[in-house]
Parts: C-alpha cells; sequence; structure tokens
C-alpha cells in the first residue's frame, strides 16, 4: 500500500484506540505485602460482588509496598513492617492495622506430618544461622524424641525480596537468639547467611513444597491453603503451641493499640502460656493529603467495608480480625488524619 | 602402516558419533520442553482459560482472559509502533544511504540492539516513561516491545531490500516513477515476502517477552484495556502464577505457557514457511 | 505534446498546471518520504543513546557513593545503617561464572550439531533438525525457567549432583569447586539451563559459515585420505575460525544478558561461594528480584549493575559483531 494509504489507516487506528479507551475505572489501586495477600483478595472479589468497585492489589511484598506509595504510583500501600512515626510524619503518611495473623516455620521432609514436629525460638535461629545444618543434628532430636528424622542437609529457603513477613520473623528470632541479633539482625531484609531465596510467601511456600528436606517461613494461610507441613513452636512461656486461630489470638490480646503512636507495635514473642510466638499485623499506608481525593475515598470505603464485613472471611483462612475498640480508633483516625474521607 | 589406519578411523568414528550424539541431545532438549509444557498445560487447558479473568488464589476455576487481551494489545500496540519505525530505518539503509557511513554504524548498532539483554529495555522505558508519567502503565510497557521490536525488522527489511535487483529499480526509474514510488511500489512489492517474515518473527519474539515488563507494565487482577493503567499480561502473570504454590494458579500458569510457545512457534514456522516461499526474482 | 500547444491556450494552462501540480505534489512526498526514513535510522541510534545516557542517570548515585569498590565488593546490605552498603561482586562474579560454564557446555555440543548438519546428515533431515534445533531459540525464556525450576533442577539434585559430588570428594581443590548439598536451585543449573538456550545461536551461525567453505578445499582434502573428522579439523574449523569465533562470542552476548530463565533456577544468594552447586545470583536475575522494591541509593545499585551489565554486553556483542562481518565480506556477501 502506498504511503497516504498508510499514513490514514495509522491515524484512524491511533484515534480508535484513544475513543475505546474508557475513562478511568473506578478501580483502587494497591501493592505490597503477600502476608495478608489471601484475605484481602478474598475480600475484594466479594467487595466486587458486592459493589462493582474492583480492588487492584499487587501481591508484591512489603518493600515494594513501601516504595510504590512512596512514589505515589498506587492509592494504598501494604507492609507487615510498620513505619515508625518519624517516617510517617516525613512522608505525610497515614498508618494503621488492618489484620493481624502467624507466621509458622514449613518443612518438606518425607514421613513427618503436619504438627509433628517441633521447634523453639534458638533452635529455629541456629538452622537458618547454618549451625544447624543436617535434620538430625542433636538440638533437633532433643526436642522431637519420637520423629524420625533422617541424617540430610537442611535446604533452607528464606525471602529474596523484601518482606514484612521476613521483618517480623527475624524479629522474632533476634529476640530468641543473641547470636542472630549480633550477626543478622532484623529488617525487611537481611544479609541471610545460608539458603536459597523465594519471591514472596508464595515463593517460599512453592519452593518448600518442591524442594526436598527443606525449611522455610510464611504466613500461617499459605500452609493452610496449601495443605503444608507446619511446625509447632515452644513459646515464651516454655510451652508447646500449635499455629491455631486460638493461638493467634491469645498473642494478639496482649497488643496494647491505644499507647502505640502510629500504631506501630510489633506482636512477636509475646507472653502467655497459649500465644503463637510469631504473631504479627499487617499494615496499611495511605496519604494524609492524597493527590486524588476521590479514589483515596474509594479506597477508604473499602477498608471499612472490611471492618464491617470481612471478619468472617478473615477467621476462615486463621487471620484475626482488629478488636471492635482499635476499629473505632482507626476510624477516628481517618477522619482526623485524611483529608476529606 | 594399518595401525595408523586404523587409529585414525577410529578417531574418526568417535568424533562422527559424538556429534550425532549431541545433535540428538539438541532434539531430545526440545522434545523434553515441549513435552513437558503439553504434560502440564494441556489438562489445565479448557474454555474458561479464554473466557474467564484471572482469578484470586484458591479458588477453582477461572481464566487467562485478560492476561491474552492485555498481552494481543500490548503486542499490537509495540508492533504497531515498532515496525513502522523499523521498516523506514531499514528502507533507508538499503535504498537512500546505502554506501554511507550513517548507516554502517547503524546497522552495527541495530544487531547489537537486536541481541541486548531486554531487562536493560525495562529499565530504560522506566527511567524514561514509568517515572515522569508516574505510574505504570500499559504504554510503557507497549514502548518497552516496541523496542525490542525496531532491531529485528530493521534487520530483516534491509536484508530484503538489498536483495532486490537493482534492474527493477532502474526499470522504474527510467519510466519517470519518482524515488519514493520507486520505493513504495516496487522495492517493498518485491521484498513483500520478506518483510512479512520480518514482521512475523518480531510478533514472535515479543509475544515470549516478560523481563521489559516487570516494572513498566506490572500486571492487573482485573480486565482493563486502560494504556494510562497496568495492564494484564501473560508473560508477566505466567511468572506470579507460577511461583506460587496455589494448584489452580500453577495450572492456569502451564497452560498459559503452553499458549504462549506454540504462538510463538506457529509465528516461527510461518515466518521460516512464507519466507521460503519469498520469491524474489 | 503537440496536439496540446495545438489546442486552447486555457486549456493548455490548465493542464501544464495540473501537471506542475502533481509533480510538486510528487517532490513533496518524495522529499516527504525521504526525511522519514532518515529520521528513523537516527531513531534506532538514539535509542541506543537514550539507553546509555538514562542508566548513567539512574546509575549516578550509586557511582559516587560506592566507585571502583563496587566492582569489589561483596556485600549486599540494602538496609545497612546508617548508608547502604552495596556491592556488585556477587552478580557480576555469577553471570561471568554461570556464562563460562554454560559456554563450556553448549560449544562443543553446538559446534558438534554444527559438524553433524554438514557432513553426515541426510539430506532429507537437514531441515527438519536445522528447523528443530532454531525453534530452541524460539522458546520464551520465562518457559525455560519453569521447566528448569521444576523438571531440570529436581532432576540434578536427586541424581545428578549428589554423583559428582562423592565424586569429586577425595580430589584436594576440585572437591570444592562441586561440593554438596544438592540443591534444586544453584549456579550450575543456571548454568545448564543457559547453555540449553544458547545452543541453537552457535549451532546456526556454525553451520551457516560451515557451509561457506568452498568445495574445492574439502574436496582436495578428501581426495588425499582424510577422513570426516580430519576434514572437519583441518580445513572446516581452520577457514571457519573467525565466524565460529563470532558466533561462540554472540551465543555469550545472549547467556550474560538471560534473565526470567536464570532467576527462576539461581537460588538469589549474592554470596560469592566455592560450590557451583550452591546458589548463586546474576545481574539480571538480582534486577528482576529487587528492582521493584528498591529506592533511593538500593535502585540506583541496581541501574548501576545493568549499565555495567550494557557495557559488558555492548563490548562482546560488538567483537562478535566485528568477526561475523569480516566472514561475510569473506563469503562473498
Amino acid at each position: 500500500m502506498n504511503l497516504n494509504t498508510f499514513m490514514r489507516a495509522a491515524c484512524v487506528a491511533a484515534v480508535a484506540t484513544i475513543a475505546t479507551a474508557p475513562a478511568r475505572a473506578a478501580d483502587i489501586s494497591g501493592a505490597g505485602a503477600t502476608f495478608p495477600y489471601p484475605i484481602y483478595s478474598k475480600w475484594a472479589d466479594a467487595y466486587k460482588k458486592e459493589t462493582g468497585a474492583g480492588l487492584n492489589y499487587q501481591s508484591i511484598g512489603s518493600g515494594a509496598g513501601i516504595k510504590q506509595i512512596q512514589a505515589r504510583t498506587v492509592t494504598f500501600g501494604a507492609t507487615d513492617a510498620p513505619l515508625p512515626v518519624e517516617k510517617l510524619r516525613k512522608d505525610g503518611l497515614v498508618q494503621w492495622p488492618q489484620v493481624m495473623g502467624g507466621i509458622v516455620p514449613v518443612v518438606n521432609i518425607e514421613g513427618v506430618k503436619p504438627g509433628e514436629l517441633v521447634l523453639d525460638g534458638a533452635t529455629l535461629a541456629d538452622i537458618f544461622l547454618g549451625k544447624i545444618a543436617r535434620w538430625n543434628d542433636p538440638a533437633i532430636v532433643k526436642l522431637n524424641a519420637g520423629v524420625k528424622l533422617p541424617d540430610v542437609a537442611i535446604a533452607v529457603v528464606r525471602r529474596s525480596d523484601g518482606s514484612g513477613t521476613t521483618f517480623n520473623f527475624t524479629d522474632y528470632l533476634s529476640k530468641a537468639s543473641d547470636e542472630w541479633k549480633a550477626k543478622v539482625g532484623s529488617n525487611t531484609t537481611v544479609e541471610w547467611p545460608v539458603g536459597v531465596g523465594a519471591k514472596g510467601n508464595d515463593g517460599v511456600a512453592g519452593n518448600v513444597g518442591q524442594t526436598r528436606n527443606s525449611i522455610g517461613y510464611v504466613e500461617y494461610a499459605y500452609a493452610k491453603q496449601n495443605r503444608m507441613t507446619h511446625v509447632d513452636m515452644i513459646n515464651r512461656a516454655g510451652k508447646r503451641v500449635a499455629p491455631t486461630l486460638a493461638a493467634f489470638q491469645a498473642a494478639a490480646a496482649n497488643a496494647d493499640w491505644v499507647n502505640a503512636p502510629g500504631y506501630y507495635l510489633i506482636l512477636s514473642d509475646q507472653p502467655g502460656e497459649a500465644s503463637w510466638p510469631m504473631t504479627a499485623a499487617t499494615f496499611i499506608l495511605m496519604y494524609a493529603d492524597p493527590a486524588d481525593r476521590a479514589l483515596s475515598a474509594e479506597a477508604l470505603k473499602f477498608f471499612d467495608w472490611a471492618f464491617r464485613n470481612g471478619d468472617k472471611a478473615a477467621e476462615e483462612l486463621d487471620y484475626i480480625p482488629m478488636p471492635a475498640n482499635v476499629k473505632d480508633m482507626i476510624r477516628k483516625t481517618w477522619v482526623a488524619d485524611i483529608k476529606n474521607s | 602402516m594399518p595401525a595408523l589406519y586404523r587409529a585414525r578411523r577410529r578417531r574418526n568414528g568417535v568424533a562422527m558419533s559424538l556429534c550425532t550424539a549431541a545433535a540428538a541431545i539438541g532434539v531430545a532438549w526440545l522434545l523434553v520442553i515441549l513435552a513437558t509444557l503439553l504434560w502440564n498445560g494441556l489438562g489445565g487447558l479448557d474454555l474458561a482459560v479464554f473466557t474467564q479473568m484471572t482469578p484470586p488464589p484458591n479458588v477453582r476455576g477461572g481464566g487467562l482472559l485478560n492476561a491474552i487481551a492485555g498481552s494481543l494489545m500490548l503486542t499490537v500496540i509495540g508492533v504497531g509502533i515498532g515496525a513502522p519505525i523499523g521498516l523506514f530505518a531499514g528502507t533507508y539503509m538499503a535504498e537512500y544511504g546505502r554506501y554511507e557511513k550513517l548507516t554502517t554504524v547503524t546497522r552495527f548498532i541495530n544487531d547489537i540492539l537486536l541481541s541486548a539483554p531486554s531487562i536493560i529495555v525495562g529499565l530504560f522505558i522506566y527511567g524514561a516513561v514509568v517515572v515522569p508519567m508516574h505510574g505504570f502503565s500499559g504504554l510503557a510497557g507497549a514502548l518497552a516491545l516496541a523496542v525490542i521490536v525496531i532491531p529485528v525488522v530493521v534487520r530483516t527489511t534491509e536484508n530484503m531490500l538489498l536483495l532486490v535487483p537493482q534492474q527493477l529499480r532502474e526499470a522504474a526509474t527510467g519510466l519517470g516513477l519518482p524515488r519514493a514510488l520507486v520505493v513504495q511500489k516496487v522495492a517493498y512489492r518485491a521484498a513483500r515476502t520478506g518483510l512479512l517474515t520480518g514482521l512475523l518473527l518480531a510478533v514472535a519474539r515479543v509475544s515470549g517477552e516478560t523481563a521489559p515488563l516487570l516494572f513498566t507494565a506490572l500486571s492487573n487482577q482485573f480486565w482493563s484495556l486502560d494504556l494510562a493503567r497496568e495492564i494484564a499480561n501473560l508473560p508477566v502473570t505466567i511468572n506470579n502464577f507460577i511461583n506460587s504454590p496455589d494448584p489452580n494458579w500453577k495450572r492456569l500458569a502451564w497452560a498459559g505457557a503452553l499458549i504462549i510457545t506454540f504462538a510463538v512457534l506457529a509465528l516461527n514456522i510461518a515466518a521460516r514457511a512464507v519466507g521460503s516461499r519469498s520469491a524474489v526474482k | 505534446m503537440s496536439d496540446l500547444t495545438l489546442a486552447a491556450p486555457t486549456a493548455n494552462e490548465a493542464a501544464i498546471g495540473a501537471r506542475s501540480a502533481a509533480l510538486s505534489r510528487l517532490r513533496t512526498n518524495d522529499r516527504l518520504f525521504f526525511w522519514a526514513t532518515r529520521l528513523s535510522a537516527w531513531i534506532v541510534l538514539l535509542i541506543l543513546g537514550g539507553v546509555i545516557v538514562s542508566l548513567f542517570i539512574g546509575a549516578w548515585p550509586a557511582i559516587r557513593a560506592f566507585g571502583v569498590d563496587f566492582l569489589l565488593v561483596q556485600r549486599w546490605a540494602p538496609n545497612a545503617q546508617p548508608e547502604p552498603i552495596l556491592g556488585g561482586l556477587g552478580p557480576i562474579y555469577g553471570t561471568l561464572v554461570s556464562s563460562l560454564i554454560a559456554m563450556a557446555i553448549a560449544v562443543p555440543v553446538g559446534l558438534g550439531v554444527a559438524v553433524f548438519l554438514t557432513e553426515i546428515c541426510p539430506r532429507k533431515l537437514r531441515q527438519p533438525i536445522s528447523t528443530a534445533i532454531e525453534l530452541l531459540a524460539g522458546i520464551p525464556s520465562i518457559i525455560y525457567g519453569m521447566w528448569g525450576f521444576f523438571v531440570l533442577g529436581p532432576f540434578l539434585a536427586e541424581h545428578f549432583q549428589p554423583a559428582v559430588i562423592a565424586a569429586f570428594e577425595p580430589i584436594p581443590v576440585l572437591n570444592q569447586i562441586f561440593k554438596g548439598p544438592a540443591s534444586n536451585l544453584s549456579l550450575f543449573n543456571a548454568a545448564l539451563v543457559l547453555a540449553i538456550m544458547i545452543l541453537p545461536f552457535i549451532t546456526s551461525i556454525s553451520r551457516d559459515v560451515f557451509m561457506t567453505v568452498p568445495p574445492v578445499l574439502k574436496e582436495a582434502a578428501y581426495g588425499v585420505g582424510c577422513t570426516t573428522w580430519e576434514v572437519v579439523r583441518n580445513v572446516v574449523i581452520p577457514y571457519t575460525r573467525v565466524g565460529v569465533i563470532g558466533g561462540v562470542m554472540l551465543a555469550l552476548g545472549r547467556a550474560l544478558g538471560e534473565t526470567m530463565a536464570v532467576t527462576f533456577v539461581i537460588g538469589n544468594s549474592f554470596k560469592i561461594q566455592a560450590s557451583i552447586f550452591a546458589p548463586s545470583t546474576t545481574i539480571s536475575a538480582a534486577i528482576a528480584s529487587e528492582f521493584a522494591e528498591a529506592s533511593d541509593l538500593h535502585q540506583s545499585a541496581l541501574i548501576l549493575l545493568g549499565l555495567l551489565l550494557f557495557v559488558l554486553t555492548f563490548a562482546v556483542l560488538a567483537v562478535a559483531r566485528l568477526m561475523l562481518m569480516r566472514i561475510e565480506r569473506k563469503a562473498g556477501n
């Protein structure tokens, strides 16, 4: 075809594309932690059925979620590693806990069933430090009389991306082991002494499922939904606990949200006989003065809906909903801190 | 003497069997990979894959409709931007500037861009488009694909146009045709099967690219054809789904992988078939 | 024309007017077309310039912060206080070593296939087998990653790696390179996947250059009684040496930049370890894994890694292209 026809066709195509591109739909965009992704996506599905508004949540990890909201490329960010108040003030962000859950170690050892293996904080730290390298190490055997542990190397799986789950996990390990605290510390990414890196909670779960004689750490919904072999823990009170909704709730009951500025609270290693040692809250970050107030209001409508109607769905996946008084506190924070909410 | 002959023949036999084994290994790898794809992907392929949206984790059913639509859109727009630029650049190099320095340099640079890591293209578009636009978008993804399409089309266009005999052009000019029309009506027409081959190869190349889309178009859970926001696409969706332990997501990821691979292979074979019929007299 | 000059003057002027209008329109079209094509050629150069400039701008904070140390320090701690400590030695090592191992596997196999196709293969099978090998190049790299993660990785971890580890255990230096534990995700696994990916490039270019050998040279060798292998070794390969090296370097350029296939199977560890069965990372895998969440200095360091990768692949591909240009000229193209 000659140049004229070609140019004409190109113009028509361009106009057609621009004309058919719909006006920005009321799609709330958010990005962040993989920790709450199972419950957020369940809520989003139900919310879309009820109201028609969509929630596009990119489950890319807490580190990426914080970065996206700081760069204003999404309406809200989600992170299990809360930002301290100074940082919130500096960036003009508002933060609140949306739901709580538990982190569990998962293993893939032939013949070991879910809940059969038990570890304590110090042993777990030593495994992730590389000091305990084989499954039949005396330290593990001591805690697990009667469990058949093979004489093979432990394949450690940890996170490769910036993760709030890692933040809470390493926070617990730092409390349980001085050596961990000194050598590695606690953060969204740390310099892991051993192990292969997987992306996201789902990546760790997938890797552990795929690799024999491996151990990893995931949010409990991932272990439950994929029928993985979870590990019981010995908590601060010296008691063995299984990762159940009751154990998470026992840990969460200790949380003093009223006195936490910016809702900054880490729930690892809580006291109590029935407390699960690796409980964590997951937070939402939004702008106090959003660029697009309408979108911001839409997002808050969703979170309010989730507070009102989402508890049952959360408990089905073994997430703990926020207590009622905290929900009211959070609503007051929205009105006070977020413009035009 | 016979001992020397025998040794040489033995060496030859060993070498030739190793070469045959190498060829067998090469073909075997292809078959193993395709077999894995078919084994894992066929089971998950059903009509719903083409008619339903991507599902949330741990539910049954769902499909890849938004990802397929998004990929088609990105490919069409990416090729729509990149192919004309590549065509024109190749035309300049073969028709107007055949012996110029500009052409030699451009050809050299183009061949390097052809094999450049695609993640670098993604980084470039991130800095050039995503950051100024303050957000991920289908447009950024399409531009990243366009940057990958251009070198492929430039190369094939130039090669095909160089194959057109000069006598055709001289005859047309002798009849009084202006230069632009000589190129459009004579050279393009003579090389059209080759140009089509190049186009098919370019489409095949970008259909499977994941890295450039990772931080340009990102992905989208829902149906959206809005170029100004994130758009679902097959490679990034497969990347997200395959890493998950959810068996439904894994099934969809394999089905999507099967769709992409066979689309790409079909395009490659079509390009080859068109190219071999290319009659440039 | 004479009939026009005899016709009425008004008709003459109209015709001349129309003709000159048509001619000037054609001339404008000509000029437009010329400039459109010239501009497009410039766009190709602009793209390259744009890539280099944007990478440089993005990497500048990291260059200023770390300088040459970036190439020498292994530690990768984006969250270190007060300033992140980021050294690129880990990804650089992984990129170079995985590519070199991939070449060590792919070059002999690729050349072997090319020799097979040109010397041994029955004429009828030549096209199908060539096509089959070239289709390997068409498979998207994410598919290679998936296959490597689900099929090749477990296979290597269960059967291949333990055998090699056991075999090398008594040997003093090599047992550090082939040390266990066997892992699904490792530098070696990534190198093997890379080898399969770059095989078609080596094969197709080698096959094409093997075909440029003048038959008279080979016939002369056969005439004095050489075996096929001796002809290949002493006639074909020396004649096509430059082209083969060009093809090998092109494949190296691809291997250095490969992202998705490697990210799936390499294990994402920034530590440099002696064993090739340990997890590692490459530049492109590191960027793909961490870019989405990186900001400020961390992001700049990743872009610096990208710049280094671009410079490296540019150099390798430039050398490859120069060599291939020489052999093309020799073949009379």
